[in-house]
């Protein structure tokens, strides 16, 4: 399939607004077998406790955690990055926390975790961004394109809130526009 | 516009913190590069530079420049009482332990703009220990030093800083600690009538002082594993037995080399305490 990398380093994504449901789709649907991985951004607040591993954790037959500073990128691993800090990808191997200023109003920021991946991971890393109210994620995808990294963007008409999703388009550009089902069956397809 | 995301950058970056060693002793080359990549490259932004090597060589050859440059390579965002929930441990469960010394040594280390530690000495006089304390704030950044001492920022901010003080367990207001004017928030310097500010760098400097107490929090995160130890090392060479290591909210020792010096003190804040050597 000429829309994953190959070989196949990690999955970065980034989500918004409706995204906790478009994850539930997307990481639910992995099965255990499933190799590279996958560091997500899901906006959330800064001020409280997140609560997304563990909702995940419950659901996901892979395992999810919420990242800690310069922890092993572990292979079939789910990270999420914890509230109020950036997460990012230090190298192929770790990855990094900041606290550096919000990025379009957000820390975590989709931007922040895309541009670190593709520095990273180069033509190796799927990027995907979902559903949201932002315009974070699109520089991020630029740069995952430009390193030569994959670039998924949700079907904007399918996404709960298309903005981020058209936004993306728009400035990056992507190598597939999917709907989730979509998403999910090729990365399925692509460890089984 | 330049690209971040490929292994020209990175040389070119790995080289000017050479650069940077060698012609200035600021040491950065035990950095985490993915948060620096980002920040050189806002500094390439903002100087109009088209390549790493463009800021190089002004870094190089201008002193005056290099002093604008280097607030992108250290990191200046906090806030007062930020994570409310560590100041509240420290006022409840470390204070207490601190309180039963003669005097006390705190440390902040990579005390960047000094929000963190304008919130330690409101905390201490209020447990009413400010007295007997001494409190080293040491940073790199002498911009960011001078910008501690001053004790001044933006009067938006102040919300935030309040509702952390009250979160933190304050028990008074915050607006009794500060006068407005202009737009800034200009802290009482009777509270740091016991603080030393000092240049100190984690990376090429030693211990300095016998302490009670380490703060340090969020500045581990900029580093590689091999600074991180480094760091950690001096603040367990600096403690005292039984003294506190208070790191960041996502901050562990877990991965580090001196993990087993340590013992955890209140896990969930991050607060450690140093094992009597056995």
């Amino acid at each position: 399939m000429t829309d994953l990398p190959e070989p196949f380093g990690a999955v970065v994504i980034g989500a918004s607004a409706g995204g906790i449901q478009a994850l539930r789709v997307l990481l639910e649907g992995l099965p255990a077998t499933f190799e590279p991985p996958i560091v997500v951004v899901q906006h959330i607040p800064p001020d409280r406790p997140s609560a997304l591993a563990e909702l995940f954790g419950y659901r996901c037959v892979l395992p999810v955690v919420e990242a800690d500073d310069k922890q092993p990128l572990r292979p079939g691993t789910v990270f999420f990055a914890p509230p109020d800090y950036h997460l990012l990808v230090e190298d192929r191997q770790t990855l990094a926390l900041s606290i550096d200023e919000p990025v379009k109003f957000s820390r975590p920021s989709i931007d922040v975790l895309f541009e670190s991946a593709a520095a990273a991971f180069g033509t190796q890393l799927l990027a995907i961004l979902l559903t949201g109210a932002s315009s974070d994620g699109s520089e991020g995808l630029v740069s995952v394109r430009r390193a030569g990294g994959k670039a998924w963007v949700q079907c904007p008409s399918e996404a709960a809130v298309p903005t981020m999703p058209e936004s993306a388009l728009a400035l990056a550009g992507a190598d597939a526009v999917l709907r989730l089902r979509d998403m999910c069956d090729r990365l399925q397809g692509s460890f089984q | 516009m330049t690209d971040e995301a490929t292994p020209l950058f990175d040389i070119e970056l790995r080289l000017l913190l050479d650069a940077v060693y060698l012609r200035y002793h600021y040491d950065f080359r035990g950095y985490a590069f993915s948060s620096l990549r980002r920040r050189v490259r806002h500094a390439m932004t903002r100087f109009g530079c088209e390549r790493v090597s463009d800021l190089q060589h002004r870094i190089i050859h201008e002193p005056e420049f290099f002093a604008e440059a280097i607030q992108y390579f250290t990191v200046q965002v906090s806030e007062m009482f930020r994570d409310p929930g560590y100041f509240r441990t420290l006022r409840e469960e470390v204070v207490p332990v601190l309180t039963t010394y003669p005097s006390v040594k705190v440390w902040v280390a990579g005390c960047s703009s000094g929000e963190e530690v304008w919130s330690l000495a409101i905390l201490l006089a209020e447990e009413g220990l400010l007295e007997r304390s001494m409190i080293y704030a040491t940073d790199i950044n002498p911009d960011a030093l001078a910008k501690a001492q001053r004790g001044t920022y933006r009067v938006d901010r102040v919300a935030q800083f309040s509702r952390n003080y009250l979160a933190a367990g304050g028990r008074r207001s915050l607006s009794d600690y500060y006068t407005s004017a202009y737009g800034n928030a200009m802290f009482d310097r009777r509270l740091t009538q016991q603080v030393v500010f000092a240049d100190h760098s984690l990376a090429t400097d030693s211990v300095f002082s016998e302490v009670h107490f380490v703060s340090c929090r969020n500045v581990l995160i900029y580093f590689n594993r091999a600074l991180q130890d480094r760091a950690v090392g001096l603040f367990c060479d600096s403690l005292v037995r039984k003294g506190f290591l208070g790191l960041g909210s996502k901050e562990s020792l877990q991965f580090g080399a001196h993990a087993e010096k340590f013992e955890a003190f209140a896990p969930e804040q991050r607060i450690y305490q140093r094992k009597v050597p056995g």
